[in-house]
């Protein structure tokens, strides 16, 4: 039986209720039920009219002239519930002020905290004194509303508010550990912009002594920011006040010790060594038996992975058990670090606890643990086969399309990045479209097959199953299957006899698209089914990629009016008009346009070789080996923005400028950048790709294409000159004039070096790849590095220099250490392997000393890599 | 914010202080999500955590009702967690140690009071007896 002594009630009835308010003789306990009834419908979700609050609010007005403690509690809540207007308000002034005055503290208390939330300025003013006075009240529940509703009113009043420094400061010493709280609370809220004062109120509160746990993390935390606002100089010594939230790890209150950690892993360029006594008490929270410890720790932990797996690695015995832990957002977290800090031989380990585990949790915490899945085997690649393994299990198990689609993209990412696990990876997929319930998916795998089955070793094996597809499945996969077997008919000759055989069968399919299909393959593919090459051109038509932007082909295409004169594509624009960029929600408040850096297309290396392979120009150029990070080529807050990413092919550099116009009234055309390479002897302009035009606040690109000598790391420095016509526009309706006026803008030199030669690779394993690359190509020799700012400094000026990847960890040097060991891999142009170790040693007060040994699979590289370090 | 829920998910009373769940649809929507994610859990002996949307939800049951703090997925777990203690011992107290959905509902004025005094408009409050 559901009771509720609030069964069946009903607004209206509630209402007329509430007439006993007006009673001369009230009753206080029949009062507080019927607030408590007003109280239940506000918290139901019911709403008043105007009218219905209005008159409530008078009724209830009548109630302070009750002195019945309990039923003046229930009037001040349900005051601030019913939020009264201004005019409203000035009926319960003088009672409320009256209170605000009262003997008893519990009046007092809450009179303030009812004045201060339903105040205007001019009321304010008027109990300000009294609130003042509240503030160092004896009774810490006075002072405590008072501070309160101070920290409030700070929103709407801040000038008042700020007045009353001295009494908070006041506060502030206060014994009542609350009133600290809240006292220390408000003054910084006064102070926060005050950067000298907020480090003051720091200093003095970290000397002294702070009694409540509440005001302990709140100090912690003005701490962390005082810390990061100040130039601190990690090579001397200790953070400034670093000590004081070590101390707090030891602090009796549990909320006090984490927040310390907490703040600890969040200090910006924390070391090894300062992150450890942190870590060592987050270690001790995971075996904890409160969940909201056990939560707490390893979501931090988690967090401090990221950055530093090493750091964690000590803790992953503990968490592997919390792999089992009954609260499922802990076991995710947990499965989630493992891979970071994990190493190789706990792969198996770890494989089989998430297996089981996989069954217990929710289609988003699965997603998870799959993205967690896919890092560790980039991660650790010779374990692919198990990993990939249990990819294609879960697979087959129940699932969402969010989900299957997650497993999905990873087994197609570990097929493109690991080539031994290819085979097993398109066997796995086939597998899994005999059974797939979601038509994109499908099509999806069939697409990816078409592309990387015929380079296998045995394409053959894969006709079977995408055949199957043509007989079993809708339409829309029967097409993509159609496609799937002309690509590998077109691509392998020694199947066309079967493919064309498979084909022919599909003419007789029952939806148009399929037929179509079947119809235009047989009859381009060529030799009618005997065994012969398909002619390129055939090919690019049919398979190649599509050279005009999707969206550009889809407008002219209904533009088009069928006439005599066929469809000509190359009437399609081929430039896509870059859409202004939303709004991301974190980052900084100004607009893009006015200083944000132009972002240019989306910056990873499929983005780039997409870019540069769709401009006839520079698609004989082959395949891209590396691109850099932008480099800015302008200073913050001008009226052009543009930065350069360097693109480097095996003969060729292209640099591709990243333009933005900040002025609103103008309109560049013909952008283009002229480039003097005097100071780059090997290089030569060969080509250059013009921007048509740049409008305000729409980001676009111009290239300069190089030719350089083939297999050589040639470096050089380029001066930039940007060149283009500009237009004025008149910013209300955004036409631009028909005329224009020539104009240059100089650009930052930009430099070619030789880390851009370079890919940063990592290796999981180092020293077994350092025993296996032999010594054939080994070149050792020693250098000076004369006096350094610190042994650190050095290390990393010389990573820098080199470009490539420090390995398990070794580029923190711990500080006070008189020598270090750094090992580095990369691959340099030419897709050679390298491995450095660097031997570092302080000779002498400043003196670095350092031995390079680099090992590779050319002679030419490694001596190549000592030329770098020689001449930087 | 603070939600009190019944063992079938429905509202004993609720004090939400952020904009970010505007109407009472809205509200009702959260407190469906949040009832039906922590359902399976055990939270009896000691209070229990979890993450969903970017809040953190500290949470106890007792008898036939689910108690439940929420907080931004920036906040310290540990305080949250200590703010639904003070709730709670806050009730125990004035309910004498009789914590299920009668009693919560025949003193709702008692919970109510207990909700405006541990929590001030988003602020932790008073009364938290070790603090």
């Amino acid at each position: 039986v559901d009771y509720s002594p609030f069964l069946g009630i009903e607004k209206g009835a509630v209402l007329q209720e509430a007439r006993v308010f007006n009673d001369p003789q009230l009753d206080p306990r029949r009062c507080s039920q019927v607030i408590t009834k007003l109280l239940y419908l506000l918290n139901q979700g019911e709403t008043f009219t105007k009218v219905e609050a209005t008159e409530v609010f008078f009724a209830v007005t009548k109630l302070f002239q009750s002195r019945d403690m309990g039923l003046r509690r229930m009037v001040y809540v349900i005051i601030k519930e019913l939020s009264p207007s201004a005019d409203e308000v000035i009926i319960v002034t003088s009672s409320l002020m009256k209170d605000m005055t009262s003997k008893t503290d519990m009046y007092r208390a809450n009179a303030i905290r009812v004045l201060c939330r339903i105040t205007d300025g001019t009321l304010l003013t008027q109990i300000e004194r009294y609130l003042k006075q509240a503030i160092v009240d004896k009774n810490p529940v006075v002072a405590s509303a008072a501070l309160v509703s101070g920290i409030h009113l700070l929103q709407t009043n801040p000038e008042i508010v700020k007045r009353w420094s001295n009494e908070v400061q006041e506060a502030v010493q206060s014994r009542a550990a609350l009133v600290q709280f809240h006292a220390l609370a408000l003054l910084h809220q006064i102070r926060q912009n005050d950067r000298l004062a907020v480090n003051k109120l720091v200093s003095s509160l970290t000397r002294g002594s702070v009694r409540s746990p509440l005001a302990q993390c709140l100090l912690i935390r003005y701490t962390s920011q005082v810390i990061r606002e100040s130039t601190n100089d990690t090579q001397t010594g200790d953070r400034p006040f670093y000590d004081f939230l070590e101390g707090c790890l030891r602090h009796k209150a549990e909320m006090v010790i984490f927040e310390a950690a907490r703040a600890i892993t969040e200090l910006n360029g924390v070391t090894s060594r300062e992150l450890t006594p942190a870590i060592t008490v987050l270690q001790l929270f995971l075996s904890s038996s409160k969940p909201v410890l056990r939560f707490a720790a390893v979501r931090t932990l988690n967090k401090v992975a990221m950055s530093h797996p090493t750091a964690v690695t000590n803790c992953n015995i503990d968490m592997e058990s919390l792999i089992s832990d009954q609260n499922r957002s802990i076991a995710t977290l947990a499965i989630t670090t493992l891979p970071k800090t994990g190493n190789e031989s706990s792969v198996d380990r770890l494989m089989k606890q998430i297996t089981n585990f996989m069954s217990d949790i929710a289609d988003e915490f699965k997603i998870v643990v799959v993205d967690a899945i896919r890092s560790l085997c980039l991660k650790f690649p010779l374990k692919h086969r198990s990993l990939m393994n249990f990819l294609s299990n879960i697979l087959r198990e129940e699932g969402g399309f969010e989900y299957k689609k997650a497993i999905v993209d990873s087994i197609v990412i570990l097929i493109r990045d690991i080539p031994e696990a290819k085979e097993s990876g398109l066997l796995h997929l086939c597998e899994f479209i005999e059974d797939c319930e979601f038509t994109y998916l499908s099509t999806q795998i069939l697409h990816f097959l078409g592309i990387e089955g015929p380079k296998t070793s045995d394409p053959s094996k894969y006709i079977r199953y995408i055949y199957n597809r043509v007989h079993l499945e809708n339409a829309t996969v029967r097409a993509g299957a159609v496609s799937t077997l002309a690509k590998f008919g077109a691509m392998v000759d020694g199947l066309k006899p079967r493919i064309f055989v498979l084909l022919r069968r599909c003419l007789f399919d029952n939806d148009d698209e399929v037929r179509d299909r079947a119809t235009l393959y047989l009859n381009t593919l060529g030799g009618d089914g005997a065994v012969v090459e398909t002619d390129e051109g055939v090919k690019e038509f049919l398979f190649g990629s599509l050279d005009v932007p999707l969206v550009n082909l889809e407008n002219s295409l209904k533009n088009y009016d069928p006439s005599e004169k066929a469809f000509d594509i190359n009437t399609v624009p081929k430039d896509v008009k870059t859409q202004p960029l939303a709004e991301k929600k974190a980052t900084s408040k100004k607009p893009t346009g006015l200083g944000a850096p132009p972002p240019g297309p989306p910056s990873t290396v499929d983005a780039y070789e997409k870019l540069l392979s769709s401009i006839p120009e520079f698609a004989s150029f082959g395949k891209l080996f590396k691109s850099s990070a932008p480099v800015e080529l302008t200073e913050a807050e001008t009226e052009y923005a543009v930065n350069v990413v360097k693109h480097i092919f095996d003969g060729h550099v292209v640099f591709q400028y990243n333009c933005s116009n900040t002025i609103p009234e103008q309109l560049l055309e013909n952008v283009t950048v002229i480039v003097d390479a005097s100071e780059a002897e090997e290089f030569a302009e060969v080509d250059s790709k013009p921007l048509r035009q740049l409008p305000y606040d729409s980001p676009g690109q111009t290239f300069v294409a190089f030719e350089k000598p083939e297999g050589v790391s040639a470096v050089g420095k380029f001066s930039n000159m940007l060149r283009f016509i500009v237009k004025e526009v008149d910013p209300s309706t955004g036409e631009a004039e028909d005329d224009g006026v020539e104009d240059e803008y100089q650009l930052e030199d930009l430099e070619l070096v030789a880390a851009d030669y370079m890919l940063k690779v990592g290796v999981s394993n180092f020293r077994n790849a350092w025993e296996s690359m032999g010594v054939d190509f080994e070149h050792v020799d020693e250098y000076g590095l004369g006096p350094r700012d610190s042994l650190a400094e050095a290390v990393n000026a010389v990573i820098n220099l080199l470009g490539m990847q420090p390995c398990e960890g070794t580029e923190v040097v711990p500080p006070n250490s008189r020598s270090h060991t750094c090992l580095l891999s990369g691959v340099y142009i030419g897709n050679v392997k390298v491995l450095v170790r660097l031997q570092f040693g302080l000779d002498g007060p400043k003196d670095v000393a350092m031995k390079l040994a680099v090992r590779s699979e050319d002679e030419t590289v490694s001596d190549a890599i000592h030329e770098i370090v020689a001449s930087g | 914010n603070i939600l009190i829920l019944d063992s079938e998910g429905k509202r004993v009373a609720v004090k939400y202080y952020s904009d970010e769940w505007p109407t009472n649809s809205a509200k009702l929507a959260f407190e469906k999500s949040l009832f039906g994610r922590t359902l399976k859990s055990n939270a009896r002996t000691e209070a229990e955590i979890t993450i969903f949307d970017s809040n953190i939800v500290i949470y106890k049951f007792v008898q036939d009702l689910h108690f439940f703090i929420t907080g931004g997925d920036d906040e310290n777990e540990l305080l949250l967690a200590t703010v639904l203690q003070g709730l709670f011992d806050a009730i125990a107290l004035r309910l004498r140690n009789t914590i299920d959905k009668r009693e919560a509902l025949e003193n709702l004025d008692v919970i109510f009071l207990c909700i405006d005094e541990v929590v001030d408009q988003g602020y932790a409050f008073t009364y938290l007896s070790s603090y």
